[in-house]
């Protein structure tokens, strides 16, 4: 099962094992993982699952639609490796994929 | 003071179709909301998206789906107060009593929440010194735009809001645009007019650039923004207009002596009643084991609430259980007649 590393902003480490075919985001919902709130639920529709994707992963993800891209603008603090972790599919490749969360979601 | 039998707190789908069971039971309901629309989630976050998973119905959109409740509430005549927030709710007899953001007093036997995630509040600009100039520099909002009148303007955003308003003030202001990217999401019509009024030298469009820093003391003397590689820029203004969308936030909800998990209020999944007698909480902001985020789950729930509200609203008569196909007294609560 892919390793996901979730990063507080405090530095706290997170390194859960998340399932294929889920989203980063209910990855780290399911597993408590505090500072992505997504409150909307997963449609892409709030921005409050945002996090700042480690560089090296960053351009191994499949490109953001336009409806993300939308989306951060509304995000806390958006930088060039801003994602929103419900519009991340978790799959073999993933494997090893570290995120960084803001300061706070919003 | 309006004295109710059930306050409604959230006008979402889910807010909306309590008030329908409520009715057919004979019960009377006002509904707040902290937005200036009826819908919620559903018309705030995703108007156009289609939903596929509510029953009988294959397919929908929230602006349709929202039409639809309201048809459906028609026969009960319902108040909404919109553009108003719950703010206090205390205990006072056998009622409680609540007070909203208007100074508005209701009193009810029976509170029934269906918040979502709490009310929707502008989303603020992430640095410190915003705060310090809420409505005196920095305003995520405009009331009176004469205030704006041949001031030095720095509106941020990319969608409709910001747009438009950076066309309108522009009319009567120096206004510079600063977006985080070079792309705008607004409509292909309000695009074209900034970037026609930039051309023009109407207005000023700074991307991909976000807020660094606020410079004054008692008011904003000036601010500077920074782009992607850490290049800094000064810009002398006299005002921050933010317009980044809106977030939800539990708010007041948090101060009633309700239990919380998280941002969600447990329930017991007989009537959804809180750890609070006659508030009921119910839709996405209740959480009890197995619960799922579903307009359709958050429908079931308030069936079950309004029942539970009867009990405390008539304490001497007797709930009985009718069906709307055959319920004389439904059918004149509707205002129908059937054979």
């Amino acid at each position: 099962m892919p390793k996901i590393t979730y990063i507080e902003h405090n530095g706290k480490t997170h390194v859960v094992e998340v399932p294929n075919g889920l989203s980063v985001m209910e990855g780290a919902v399911q597993n408590n993982i505090p500072g992505i709130d997504a409150d909307c639920g997963g449609s892409c529709a709030c921005a409050t699952c945002h996090v700042y994707v480690d560089e090296k992963w960053f351009s191994k993800l499949p490109n953001k639609e336009d409806a993300e891209e939308d989306m951060l603008d509304m995000a806390f603090e958006p930088n060039k490796f801003s994602r929103l972790t419900c519009q991340i599919t978790v799959i073999d490749d993933l494997d090893g994929l570290v995120v960084k969360m803001p300061s706070k979601q919003g | 003071m309006i004295k109710t039998d059930v306050l409604v707190i959230g006008a979402g789908p889910v807010g909306i179709f309590v008030v329908h069971q409520l009715g057919l039971i004979g019960l009377k309901a006002e509904v707040v909301d902290n937005l200036d629309k009826i819908g919620g989630q559903c018309i705030e976050l995703y108007p156009d998206k289609p939903i596929y998973d509510i029953p009988a119905v294959p397919e929908c959109t929230g602006e349709s789906l929202t039409k639809n409740l309201l048809e459906q509430i028609k026969p009960f005549k319902i108040n909404f107060h919109l553009n108003e927030r719950v703010q206090e709710v205390s205990e006072e007899k056998n009622n409680w009593k609540i007070i909203t953001s208007k100074n508005k007093i209701f009193l009810a036997p029976n509170i029934i929440i269906a918040g979502g995630v709490g009310s929707f509040e502008p989303r603020k600009f992430p640095i410190k010194e915003a705060e310090k100039f809420e409505n005196n520099g920095v305003f995520y909002s405009i009331k009176d735009k004469s205030y704006f009148k041949n001031k030095k303007i720095c509106i941020f955003g990319g969608g409709d809001s910001a747009l438009d308003w950076a066309i309108e003030l522009s009319k009567i202001a120096k206004v510079i645009l600063v977006h985080r990217r070079v792309e705008f999401r607004g409509v292909e019509q309000n695009v074209e007019t900034v970037k026609k009024l930039e051309k023009e030298d109407k207005l000023k469009i700074k991307t991909p650039f976000q807020i660094n820093s606020i410079d004054g003391q008692d008011k904003i003397n000036a601010i500077s923004i920074k782009n992607e590689d850490g290049n800094i820029e000064k810009i002398d203004t006299d005002c921050m207009l933010g317009f980044f969308g809106l977030i939800m936030k539990l708010g007041p909800i948090a101060e009633w002596g309700l239990n919380l998990e998280k941002k969600h209020i447990p329930v017991n999944v007989e009537n959804f009643q809180t750890n609070k007698k006659g508030i009921f909480a119910i839709g996405d902001i209740c959480t009890y084991p197995g619960k799922l985020k579903l307009i359709l789950s958050g429908f079931h729930e308030g069936a079950l609430a309004a029942r539970a509200c009867f009990k405390l609203a008539r304490p001497n008569e007797k709930y009985r259980f009718e069906f709307t196909t055959t319920s004389k007294s439904t059918h004149e609560r509707l205002g129908v007649k059937v054979k």
